[in-house]
């Protein structure tokens, strides 16, 4: 490995980790999104009662709390920073990509860590059943590295503007509807229980689509950061 | 160290702030920024610290005769500023360890305590942030500014927050950091404009 990708993954796990021992110690994104997704969750359970919905709304209602979980917490790694006025600290301490694979890692943990609990909590909610399981967690998985993606760099973005909240919404939704497409149609099939060859499309599409707003958000976060 | 500006312009949507700065710097030097409130000392500062850009102009950074990447420069400055702000919700030793490790890759335990020592306040290292004055937290800023003793620090409104004690402790890094390397001061303090040989009237 050249030194200087060793360099920038050891800021960048620098940056992690200070993100999170931060994060254990005001538990300010984490409170964001648990309390979200579980107000929806069981607003939602209590409102459909016994009844069991047919995976083709099961699926959506699944990245509807998954989505607006991740817009309600993940951005905050970032306006954190401009509001507690650290940002230009931490800009003459590391270099902008290292921050950026810093803050993109804490947000993956985080919300990966968030879904442990919200996934099953929407089964029994929902009293839903996820019929391909090889479906589902790739589904899962590479559909929350998609929004994490999208949730990180936007979040940097409207960090320096007044208007932050709407701005972040307006922006983050049409940049994570490709990924929000493909992983409902794939979640849809993991719930109906279709063989692996059928996903494989929607497989494809959402890890193009994250490793695209990766690359890009790495080639623009400099001119981001740097005012 | 070399430092040149030339040219720096700044405009704020219409509003022109700076104009035409140009000075150069080298090796043992020091530089005061003055000028009226609201001149442009602390955007002056920015643009030379990598934190702003300017509307043109250039800063150039030149160590050993070869020009310092505009992504590498931070390594070589300190910068101390009330717009530079610390982890509130952690301790100081807790910050000091995060930006030790950022800017040099490990944590000198040694250099942070003696730091501490020098500005007062060893013994309090493990207290959050949040609890300190706004004198200690200037000291606190003084103690992450020359852990990796920089090759050009700047102060913008040095003093502001500390006592007496405190003000003749950052007279002693200024003669000090000149002797070796570059200081650029923003100010209007008739005492703090003395520290330095150059002057920048940014008025």
């Amino acid at each position: 490995m050249p030194r200087s990708v060793w360099m920038l993954l050891k800021q960048s796990a620098i940056v992690f980790q200070k993100d999170l021992h931060l994060e254990f110690r005001t538990r300010y994104a984490l409170n964001a999104i648990a309390m979200f997704a579980i107000i929806t969750l069981t607003a939602v359970g209590f409102s459909i009662g016994p009844t069991r919905l047919s995976a083709v709304v099961q699926a959506p209602l699944l990245w509807i709390v998954l989505y607006f979980s991740a817009i309600s917490g993940l951005s905050h790694v970032f306006i954190r920073e401009e509001e507690q006025q650290t940002a230009d600290t931490l800009r003459l301490a590391l270099e902008p990509n290292a921050i950026y694979i810093g803050k993109w890692f804490f947000n993956v943990v985080l919300l990966f860590g968030l879904e442990i609990i919200i996934i099953p909590l929407f089964f029994i909610m929902m009293n839903a059943r996820a019929e391909s399981l090889e479906i589902f967690f790739p589904v899962v998985i590479i559909g929350s590295l998609g929004l994490v993606s999208v949730a990180s760099f936007i979040a940097a973005i409207i960090s320096l503007a007044s208007t932050r909240g709407a701005l972040f919404a307006v922006l983050a939704f049409p940049i994570a509807l490709p990924i929000l497409i493909a992983a409902i149609h794939g979640t849809r099939l993991a719930f109906e229980g279709a063989p692996f060859s059928d996903c494989l499309n929607d497989l494809k599409s959402l890890f193009s689509f994250t490793v695209i707003i990766i690359t890009v958000s790495l080639l623009l976060f400099e001119f981001v950061w740097r005012k | 160290m070399k430092l040149v500006a030339r040219d720096i312009e700044k405009k704020f949507n219409r509003r022109r702030v700076l104009t035409r700065i140009n000075f150069e710097l080298e090796g043992a030097a020091s530089l005061v920024i003055t000028g009226i409130n609201g001149a442009g000392k602390t955007t002056l500062i920015k643009i030379l610290s990598g934190l702003l850009s300017p509307t043109s102009g250039e800063v150039s950074y030149y160590l050993d005769n070869t020009a310092i990447p505009r992504e590498q420069v931070y390594r070589h400055i300190g910068l101390v500023g009330p717009y530079l702000q610390l982890y509130r919700d952690l301790t100081a030793w807790e910050n000091l360890a995060f930006f030790a490790k950022a800017r040099t890759g490990g944590v000198d335990r040694q250099r942070i305590l003696a730091l501490l020592e020098r500005f007062g306040l060893k013994g309090r290292q493990m207290d959050p942030l949040k609890s300190y004055s706004s004198g200690m937290l200037q000291r606190v800023k003084y103690v992450m500014a020359l852990y990796d003793q920089p090759r050009v620090l700047f102060l913008d409104e040095p003093t502001s927050n500390l006592d007496e004690a405190g003000k003749q402790l950052v007279y002693e890094v200024v003669q000090a950091q000149k002797r070796d390397h570059i200081v650029i001061i923003a100010t209007n303090e008739p005492e703090e404009i003395r520290l330095a040989e150059k002057r920048v009237d940014v008025a």
